[in-house]
């Protein structure tokens, strides 16, 4: 799988987002008030590479960033700073005609089929109209092939003709996965696509990507904030923390070995399926403002080994084994007695 | 083992609509002890939220108690209205919901919200309220009680704000906490946290909780004994570690089945096939049985619980030790 070529690669990209000022706050700043613009680094200079037919699970809390990371990897976002290559090329020099491949080779899927989906389109047309609007199949046959695809995602093509609403939670996610599948993509980016789930149906549309990835030979981003179904699906895993990648590795190591104390924090904190009375061991401290995150490491004030290197200096993310890549500076400096 | 702080017996909550009654809940049993936490599991619409609205008397117009006994302490709550029933709720019972804006006047400073809940229940000073609930700060975890007193919900995070839903709830020292998803739109390590609390906090002071939740997991290793809710029914109770390691109803064998658990990765998981049915319109006799592997003909008629020991199921054909229904 990691002979395969690069599909997508982030090179250092960065996302900022500013709140301008309205009016009356630039007429207090021109009395002498002192307000200024707030940004906020949702991602912070990350690389990442996906290569084709694998799944990469990306992990982080509220605020890490995850989200803008796959709306800018689903071309939702153009990136502040950094490179976004297809292929290899950057998206910038791409053909007019790659360009218009791309749009649709990399489709999304989000957490909220009901925020997703227009109310007011039948089921039907839904599926169909990215697919009308490039003109992907004839106009005759464009019945068929929506058919077609709501078979394929398990739903009954006579339902085709009724609205969002009608359908079930789990149904509805199952719209929006045909909906995507339609335009014929490489890649899908779910953005915590089964959380809004129940468990009983979360298996079954778990199952369904994992059957499609198969059939279809597609590349996933999957983004969750659930370990678990991370583990279960991923081929490598990315684990994220205030806009910074903190660490990267194959699956099987990340959960078997992992170096950085965020990631050892998250997995010991999990809640898993297991008889017998557990005792908790949370880390202490809350998740800073992504406005105003702290210096140096932006774990440090939660870290149990932080020390003074750590309040000052970024650690850069190294590879600490073959594939499995850290940022955190106890794997370049001895681990202090203290701690 | 001590009398049950609470009994709920044959407890039916409908709702009226234009149609047919939703029958929410439709005769649930279970008792809590002190000291004890009951975990209450079950997917959306299973009727675990209603059940706790029911025993703290919220529920509204439409919906309505229609059978069954509630009993606390000896006291039937059934019935109960204004001031009989305000000696209970908020007092002796008190509850923490999912969201903790829905606990939190967005407008009150915490102090004013926090001497309120007091003074509403007891005859006490401002002075002696403040001291208590800075206590209550303190107890879950929250390390500069004083500034968080004068502060705006707003200006706390998600997690403050529920360590403060909590601490509100714990004002009164109440015998019996009902929690709705206390946990459930928080982070991961956040959500340890809290978690951690409420453990603490029903060894330290021997309260009896009910943790109502959808994800089994967070019940496994904090609930003594849970029971699984099914379209308004528990389908079965019993001590945490054996529901957990042996379960007996087919809908929690594949509740249990169905979560990715380790060293089966890219496998497909085991799956109940089909939805969750709508209350409106339940299938006849075990609600449970068009998706089941195990049904039969009999479970068209409505089994009744199986009691063997702390544990009951109420299926007609329960899971066997070791047996393997999911595929």
């Amino acid at each position: 799988m990691t002979a395969a070529e690069p599909l997508i690669t982030l090179e250092t990209v960065s996302k900022r987002f500013t709140r301008k000022l309205d009016v009356a706050e630039r007429v207090a700043r021109g009395f002498g008030a002192r307000i200024q613009e707030q940004t906020v680094h949702a991602v912070d200079r990350v690389n990442l590479t996906v290569h084709k037919g694998e799944v990469v699970g990306l992990v982080g809390e509220s605020g890490c960033g995850k989200s803008t990371l796959g709306r800018i990897v689903a071309g939702l976002h153009k990136p502040s700073e950094g490179r976004f290559l297809y292929k290899g090329v950057p998206v910038e020099q791409l053909q007019r005609r790659d360009a218009a491949h791309l749009a649709l080779a990399i489709q999304m899927i989000f957490q909220d089929p009901m925020a997703s989906l227009n109310p007011r389109l039948k089921a039907g047309q839904i599926i169909g109209e990215a697919v009308g609007a490039h003109k992907l199949v004839p106009r005759a046959e464009q019945k068929d092939y929506v058919a077609q695809m709501m078979q394929r995602v398990g739903l009954d093509p006579d339902y085709r003709a009724r609205y969002p609403h009608q359908f079930s939670g789990g149904q509805r996610q199952r719209i929006g996965i045909a909906r995507a599948l339609a335009v014929k993509p490489e890649m899908l980016v779910c953005d915590e696509s089964v959380a809004a789930l129940d468990v009983s149906i979360q298996a079954q549309v778990l199952n369904l990507f994992m059957e499609l990835q198969q059939d279809f030979g597609l590349t996933y981003l999957f983004i969750s904030h659930d370990l678990g179904v991370v583990e279960h699906l991923s081929d490598r895993v990315v684990i994220m923390y205030l806009g910074r990648v903190v660490e990267q590795a194959p699956t099987a190591e990340l959960f078997a070995a992992p170096n950085h104390p965020y990631t050892q924090a998250l997995l010991e904190d999990v809640p898993r399926l297991e008889a017998g009375k557990r005792r908790f061991h949370p880390i202490k401290g809350e998740i800073p403002s992504p406005m105003d995150p702290p210096p140096g490491c932006h774990f440090h004030p939660r870290c149990p080994h932080a020390f003074d290197r750590c309040r000052v200096e970024q650690p850069a993310l190294e590879e600490i084994a073959p594939g499995h890549f850290s940022a955190c500076h106890l794997n370049s400096t001895p681990r202090p007695e203290q701690s | 083992m001590s009398e049950p702080i609470l009994q709920v017996d044959r407890l039916q909550t409908h709702f009226e609509t234009h149609s047919r009654p939703v029958k929410a809940v439709d005769g649930v049993n279970f008792t809590v002890r002190a000291g004890e936490i009951l975990g209450l599991v079950g997917e959306s619409g299973s009727g675990k939220s209603v059940t706790g609205f029911s025993i703290m008397g919220l529920v509204d117009h439409p919906g309505r108690v229609v059978g069954g006994s509630i009993r606390f302490d000896g006291q039937e709550l059934v019935g109960l209205a204004g001031e009989q029933l305000r000696r209970y709720r908020g007092r002796r019972i008190s509850m923490i919901f999912q969201d903790p804006m829905m606990t939190l006047n967005p407008v009150l400073r915490i102090d004013t919200q926090m001497v309120e809940t007091l003074q509403a229940h007891q005859d006490i000073s401002r002075e002696a309220a403040l001291e208590r609930c800075r206590e209550s700060l303190k107890m879950v975890g929250i390390s500069a009680p004083e500034a968080r007193l004068r502060n705006y919900p707003h200006q706390l995070s998600g997690g403050m704000r529920q360590r403060v839903a909590i601490a509100i709830a714990l004002l009164n020292d109440p015998e019996l906490i009902i929690a709705d998803e206390p946990t459930t739109a928080l982070d991961v390590t956040i959500q340890s946290q809290i978690l951690a609390e409420v453990q603490r906090l029903v060894e330290q002071k021997g309260v009896a909780m009910i943790l109502i939740t959808h994800d089994l997991s967070v019940v496994a290793g904090l609930a003594d004994r849970i029971a699984v809710m099914y379209a308004g029914r528990i389908v079965e109770q019993g001590p945490s570690d054996e529901i957990i390691s042996a379960p007996r109803h087919p809908y929690t064998s594949g509740l249990i089945a169905s979560v990715p658990s380790r060293n089966q990765r890219h496998q497909r998981l085991r799956q109940i096939p089909g939805m969750t049915p709508s209350m409106t319109h339940l299938p006849e006799g075990c609600p449970f049985h068009p998706r089941c592997p195990k049904a039969q003909d009999l479970c068209r008629s409505e089994p009744e619980d199986t009691w063997e020991g702390p544990r009951s199921w109420r299926c007609h054909f329960p899971v066997g030790k070791d047996e393997s229904i999911w595929s």
